[in-house]
């Protein structure tokens, strides 16, 4: 049995109220007052598409080793590199093993469904045991756009194997369709489109039934015979349009995620999948239709292994952990979008490194330091020499990683003077639960959240962005561990 | 055992700059207005100098790479110039090295000169540390306020002090010494604010205020060292070395939980030593004068506790009884300290080292500035780097043999 033996998301903590931006940018076209309801998931300052694949790998994960994976694809429009394997990047920073299979599929919103395609393909010929399917997006609109309204950030990854598979891969139909309404070339920095009136009519309402059509005549399938069906359609009335059409008891139309995270691209159709999968029982058909240049429809049948999966925070809980980012201004600083005065202190921008980045390897990708085998002491980065006053033997060192670890605030601070994009900087000690201490950058908080001793885990960032030379620096940083409500 | 350098050497003359926003001054005019004073005090031409070593901290701001700038500005004649850099003791390096070398008898008149041009950054505070991959991706983008903040907040958590108990503590440190500083026309900062300004002043890094800060400032001084046993050819009134300290924590406290946060072994040690080297066996009572670190005022509290003088965990008793005022039982930063002379990095371990000399001598200015105390032995006391891997130093000095 080949399918997917695990799932997780990643929805980034700060959310901008619709309304928000329309009270900002309304002047201009108030037609959008149609999509300025609702809220939508925003990117931190020090996050992207990559670095929300590398936490919806890691909900995914949810404790297990990633030594045992065969290898990582990402699917996504808007992956930072051009030149420069983006799934490579992932991959170091989950420490997956060097002889595994990665690939990035890209250009088109079916980036996440193809991938996870050819990942089941690769399972099932036995070329690989199993597969990281991750699908990430942060695609951006431009200011005044209805897009800007619409699309959303987020992140969803499946691991595909054959062993305790909670959803067995079934098959899927594909169509082909060079469909102009969206596009980007490679200058281009925001998403354009046709009318979108012509994208409802000849787009979403003529190829998505066409591809639930041809799924269900290959498999000799009912509408019936699913207890859900995802339809990647980020406009909500077409896809309720589209549900009559095909006949589908509107209860089984999975929710499209508009209302509180948007239309986060290629990632949409997989984290769609991920909500169904979160209340699926055994026996449940579900069928996935993805949307862009054609469509994608993959057919999965969930297994009694449902029951035994020890999922993360997926949708559900990544749903309930959110902050307003209550200021449109903020957010198009952080997007890069409003250029700011940042002070010469902040303009000063050693070059990266990077013959230095590759010696020191999973130092920065992993958050990897070592620990001393004559007294057990956890340390970063690696040392030859131990850290331990009461120790201090040469050469005795293991390799450790910390990105998995718990830690908690030794000293911190809010730091002013620093530069920041979002200031004051936060940033202090954490000493981990299991021994070490790091002196960290702390996001996804105020400065009145935390405390000493409050608990943290590590997060995969963008730390450092060098763009005189087209290089991104990604790094670990420490996060507020939050109760979050499941059931919410 | 080794026998120390107490009493082997002496300062036979100063000079020290006024420290400030000098846009109008290069590290050249610097040099020479810190050594024309120096040479001057002694009674020496640079012809006389055997050999010079030069501090300087931050050399991509206007100070330059290596001796050049020293040896150029005072066109010292082709004998051994140095440059020392070790962060905030750099200074204090620089007369370690000249006194080293005088004691050895490896020459007989050794300079040691620091300078700094801070202020041609552009920006407030000290220049970004972004060379090398560990200050980008190790570390946070950290500032020494945000360092010394860290320190604070851990030194109120650890003695149960809330924030507003801790700030005021720390604004009655800051608001002595702008009570000297405002005295002396070679500081920096000469306004004296009250306490309220000063605790309600914005935050830098929290929990540190503005006035928790000591200013960032260009400067230069020098020092000129012969042997002891010839000092008082020069002039009546030399100062004596009695000791002199380094000491380095191999970043410990950054990466091993068994440091608290809140005390400096790097001053503890040396401190230690020093007392030793210079036969002190309660520095309490017989120390007379302090110039301690006092990039933050919380440097300055912990420091009181790291050399032994106030109990730890007990400053704030000190601080509040008046212990460190001007006429207090020991004077500390009589001159203004750190936080108004500002820290040109290179210059200020010798500039603490000048105000020491001049009370020493009695010859501090103006004269309402001399202690009342009848100064004979005076510490001196710099640290810096990383928190938790500080480099710190400790000097004492004295007008007797």
């Amino acid at each position: 049995m080949i399918g997917i033996t695990s799932y997780g998301a990643y929805i980034p903590y700060y959310r901008l109220k619709r309304d928000i931006i329309f009270a900002a940018m309304g002047w201009f076209n108030s037609g959008n007052a149609s999509v300025s309801r609702g809220e939508k998931a925003v990117t931190n300052h020090d996050e992207d598409t990559l670095t929300m694949a590398v936490s919806a790998a890691i909900d995914c994960l949810n404790g297990r080793e990633g030594n045992a994976i065969g290898g990582l694809y990402l699917g996504s429009t808007t992956a930072p590199y051009l030149e420069r394997l983006n799934s490579a990047i992932c991959a170091a920073a989950l420490s997956l093993k060097p002889d595994v299979r990665t690939a990035d599929f890209n250009a088109c919103l079916r980036a996440g469904t193809s991938a996870l395609i050819s990942a089941c393909e690769a399972v099932n010929m036995n070329s690989v045991d199993n597969l990281l399917v991750c699908a990430s997006d942060s695609r951006q609109g431009k200011p005044g756009s209805h897009f800007e309204y619409t699309f959303g950030d987020g992140a969803a990854a499946l691991m595909v194997g054959r062993e305790n598979v909670v959803a067995e891969f079934k098959g899927c139909y594909s169509l082909s369709h060079d469909f102009i309404d969206y596009r980007r070339l490679q200058e281009d920095r925001f998403v354009r489109g046709w009318e979108e009136r012509w994208i409802k009519d000849e787009g979403y309402a003529k190829i998505i039934p066409q591809a639930v059509s041809g799924l269900l005549k290959k498999y000799q399938l009912k509408i019936d015979d699913f207890a859900s069906v995802v339809i990647s359609c980020p406009d909500s009335k077409s896809l309720s349009k589209i549900g009559k059409g095909i006949g589908i008891n509107p209860e089984k139309l999975q929710d499209n995620l508009m209302s509180n995270v948007g239309d986060t691209g290629a990632a949409l159709p997989l984290m769609m999948l991920v909500s169904a999968l979160e209340k699926a029982s055994a026996g449940d058909k579900i069928m996935v239709v993805s949307y862009g240049s054609g469509s994608d429809a993959l057919f999965f049948e969930v297994t009694e292994e449902i029951d035994k999966l020890k999922s993360g925070l997926g949708i559900k809980g990544h749903l309930n952990l959110k902050e307003d980012l209550d200021n449109y201004s903020k957010y198009l600083v952080y997007r890069d979008i409003l250029p700011m005065e940042i002070g010469i202190r902040g303009e000063e921008m050693p070059p990266l490194r990077l013959s230095v980045m590759n010696r020191e390897g999973q130092t920065m990708a992993a958050l990897q330091g070592c620990r001393c085998k004559a007294c057990g002491t956890p340390q970063f980065p690696k040392q030859r020499t131990c850290i331990n006053p009461e120790c201090g033997v040469i050469d005795q060192m293991e390799e450790y990683s910390f990105h998995d670890k718990i830690g908690r605030i030794k000293s911190f601070t809010g730091d002013n003077l620093a530069y920041s994009i979002s200031p004051p900087a936060i940033y202090g000690l954490i000493d981990f639960d299991e021994g070490g201490r790091l002196y960290l950058d702390i996001t996804d908080c105020d400065l009145a959240d935390l405390k000493v001793g409050s608990k943290m885990k590590m997060s995969f960032r963008r730390r450092y962005a060098d763009k005189k030379r087209s290089v991104f620096a990604y790094f670990w940083k420490a996060v507020p561990i939050k109760n979050v409500n499941l059931e919410g | 055992m080794a026998s120390g350098i107490k009493n082997k050497v002496a300062i036979i003359g100063m000079g020290c700059t006024k420290f400030g926003e000098l846009w109008d001054k290069s590290a050249e005019d610097l040099i020479v207005e810190a050594f024309k004073e120096a040479s001057e005090d002694a009674g020496i031409d640079h012809r006389d100098i055997e050999a010079a070593w030069y501090a300087s901290c931050f050399e991509e701001v206007n100070v330059g790479r290596g001796a050049i700038p020293l040896g150029r500005a005072l066109k010292l004649p082709n004998i051994a110039v140095t440059r020392v850099e070790n962060f905030c003791t750099s200074g204090t390096e620089a007369i370690r090295g000249a006194c080293y070398a005088v004691a050895s008898g490896a020459c007989d008149m050794a300079l040691a000169l620091g300078c700094e041009k801070l202020k041609d950054t552009g920006f407030g505070g000290l220049p970004e540390l972004c060379t090398g991959e560990e200050n980008k991706f190790y570390y946070p983008n950290l500032t020494a306020p945000g360092m010394f903040a860290q320190v604070a907040s851990s030194y109120f958590a650890k003695y149960g002090l809330s924030r507003d108990e801790g700030k005021k503590i720390l604004a009655r440190i800051s608001w002595k010494s702008h009570q000297n500083g405002a005295l002396n026309p070679r500081a920096h900062l000469r306004r004296a604010p009250s306490l309220e300004a000063i605790v309600n002043a914005p935050v830098i890094a929290d929990p540190l205020g503005l006035f928790d800060c000591c200013g960032v400032s260009d400067g230069a001084a020098a020092a000129i060292i012969v042997p002891a046993s010839k000092a008082k050819d020069y002039r009546p009134d030399p100062v004596y070395i009695k000791s002199l300290q380094i000491s380095l924590t191999p970043a410990t406290g950054l990466g091993h939980q068994s440091w608290d946060g809140v005390h400096f072994e790097s001053t503890r040690v040396p401190g230690i030593k020093a007392y030793k080297e210079a036969e002190i066996t309660n520095p309490r009572e017989e120390i007379n004068l302090m110039e301690v670190h006092d990039c933050f005022s919380i440097s300055e509290l912990v420091t009181y506790e790291s050399l032994g003088i106030s109990p730890v965990g007990k400053a704030r008793a000190d601080i509040e009884d008046g212990f460190y005022d001007i006429d207090g039982k020991i004077p500390c930063q009589s001159d203004g300290g750190l936080k108004c002379f500002g820290h040109p990095i290179g210059a200020s371990g010798i500039r603490m080292a000048y105000e020491i000399y001049k009370q020493l001598q009695g010859k501090a200015e103006p004269g309402e500035r001399q202690l009342k105390n009848n100064p004979r032995l005076g510490l001196t006391q710099n640290h810096g780097g990383i928190c938790g891997s500080l480099v710190c130093s400790v000097g004492v000095f004295g007008n007797e043999l």
